[in-house]
């Protein structure tokens, strides 16, 4: 006290968690996957730093998003590479991806008590070729999806996504159906527009976007070569290949 | 009592502040208002003031105006820019503008910057910083350049060069680095733009363009959207919806031409 005294019980408090900003999503087609994130890092009214990944290449046919406390999701990921690394060694091969899926709700709910205060959102593809999104809350529980978006604008960004992915809110012609899966290109318009949208109107979102494309075996990659500031990550072009997109996006 | 009194006396009304109070206690909250994160910035200079200011307006983490005015009118010579809640700046600064044309008026000699500065401190320090305006307040009258700073319980600076706001750090390292006295007005012009894009791309409750307003001895030259660094891309798909894409559960069409049947009573009215 500012006395002397410590007549009265006093409370002091640490917090070990910050929210850092920026927003990830992910939609499945049907033989390919996307994710994408925005690379800003911020806390509060500041910018840590316009270019920090929130995207991670796991394996071959596995890219996972992490977004809330940065710290936390870049520890996390780390493990989670750790764990598939261990996994390569004991069975010569790459951990398939619903397994991946299991692995980190597992590793996630291990820390119900002091959780990593992170949204995952796991995209690849399967054993059957199919393009797969699992999301997952920060305490380990998981879906299999076709679309999510996470972080600061995901109330911006997931009702747009439910509108032009899932069709919500709008009725077929008659005679006609929605498609299930929407080919490469329209998914990557979508993808890009919905990081341009949200970067108007949120202050959390900017500088920079990654947007990772995972083909399926065999698959042709539909004109992804002629997009500009694309690059290839896979290590062997006759299984499933990743490539990274990256843009800029608006720095104010 | 013949009838309830429908009398108001002038100014705010406190009538709902017991109930609200209330109503907090009992975890509701007062919704959020609309503020002006808002970099806001001063300078002086050889022949008069520039005043700068962003263009966002924010409610929390999401962008209200893209491109909203932050340099108000007070009179022909003087402008005062605004930071916080954004009604607060408004109606202060609206209110200050009026009171100091019927100052004008009733002495008439041209309104000084000082006297702005002093009504408006006095205002903001009746109401202990309850109404949430920030404000950088610039003119040249009789005694000549004027620059002030008014914060929300009502203190003032008077400086060379003032910045405010949540990008006011942004802004002032860019004077502090580059400010010097009697510059020319391009000069001046130049670093309040500096200023204010530091705050736009550095501080996220700053953001969109660049306005600007030059006030000298003789003129005053308000340069809205004086540079405009963030315009908006283009989207890669049009989003039009094919006729019928909303569903309906029933139709009903009714016509909007009224019939009706006019039966002449009386004497038609004296046009001549």
């Amino acid at each position: 006290m500012p006395d002397g005294s410590f007549s009265h019980p006093q409370e002091r408090q640490f917090n070990p968690y910050t929210e850092n900003g920026g927003t990830i999503l992910a939609i499945a087609g049907a033989d390919f996957s996307v994710v994408a994130g925005d690379t800003r890092q911020s806390e509060g009214y500041s910018i840590q730093t316009r270019y920090a990944p929130k995207v991670f290449r796991l394996t071959d046919r596995a890219v996972l998003a992490v977004n809330g406390f940065a710290a936390d999701g870049n520890m996390f990921v780390k493990k989670v590479k750790q764990r598939l690394e261990w996994y390569r060694h004991a069975h010569a091969k790459d951990m398939p991806l619903r397994a991946i899926a299991r692995l980190i709700q597992t590793m996630l709910y291990a820390q119900r008590f002091f959780p990593y205060y992170v949204y995952n959102i796991l995209g690849g593809i399967e054993e059957d070729g199919t393009g797969a999104v699992y999301s997952f809350d920060p305490v380990g529980s998981y879906e299999r999806e076709a679309c999510r978006a996470a972080g600061a604008a995901q109330a911006l960004v997931q009702p747009f996504l439910d509108n032009q992915i899932y069709f919500k809110n709008q009725q077929a012609p008659v005679g006609s159906s929605h498609p299930v899966h929407l080919p490469l290109q329209d998914v990557l318009s979508i993808v890009i527009d919905s990081f341009t949208s949200a970067t108007e109107r949120h202050i959390e979102v900017g500088d920079g976007l990654e947007i990772y494309v995972i083909v399926a075996k065999g698959r042709s990659p539909q004109g992804l070569e002629s997009i500009r500031n694309v690059q290839e990550l896979s290590t062997n072009p006759e299984g499933d290949r990743v490539f990274v997109i990256r843009r800029e996006l608006k720095k104010d | 009592m013949a009838s309830a009194s429908v009398y108001r006396g002038a100014g705010f009304d406190f009538s709902n502040t017991v109930r609200n109070s209330f109503l907090e206690q009992r975890g509701v909250p007062l919704p959020k208002a609309t503020s002006t994160g808002t970099t806001i910035v001063g300078c002086l200079f050889k022949d008069g003031i520039v005043l700068g200011a962003d263009t966002r307006a924010t409610e929390g983490p999401i962008v209200a105006d893209k491109n909203c005015e932050k340099i108000h009118f007070i009179s022909d010579n003087i402008r005062c820019c605004g930071a916080g809640t954004a009604a607060d700046t408004e109606f202060t600064t609206a209110l200050i503008a009026s009171n100091m044309e019927m100052h004008a008026l009733s002495t008439g000699r041209k309104p000084r910057v000082v006297t702005a500065m002093t009504m408006l401190k006095q205002m903001l320090y009746r109401y202990q910083g309850h109404i949430g305006a920030a404000l950088v307040l610039g003119g040249v009258d009789a005694t000549g350049p004027q620059l002030f700073t008014i914060h929300p319980h009502g203190s003032t600076d008077k400086l060379p060069y003032v910045t405010m706001g949540s990008g006011s750090l942004a802004a002032m390292a860019v004077f502090e680095a580059g400010w010097k006295p009697d510059m020319e007005r391009q000069e001046a012009l130049d670093l309040v733009t500096a200023a204010i894009s530091a705050g736009i791309f550095n501080d996220l409750g700053s953001g969109s363009n660049v306005d600007a307003c030059v006030i000298t001895a003789d003129r005053t030259e308000m340069l809205r959207n004086f540079v405009k660094p963030n315009e908006r891309v283009e989207k890669e798909r049009r989003y039009v919806f094919r006729r019928g894409t909303t569903a309906y559960k029933s139709e009903q069409i009714r016509s909007l031409v009224v019939e009706e049947t006019v039966t002449r009573t009386g004497e038609a009215m004296d046009t001549s």
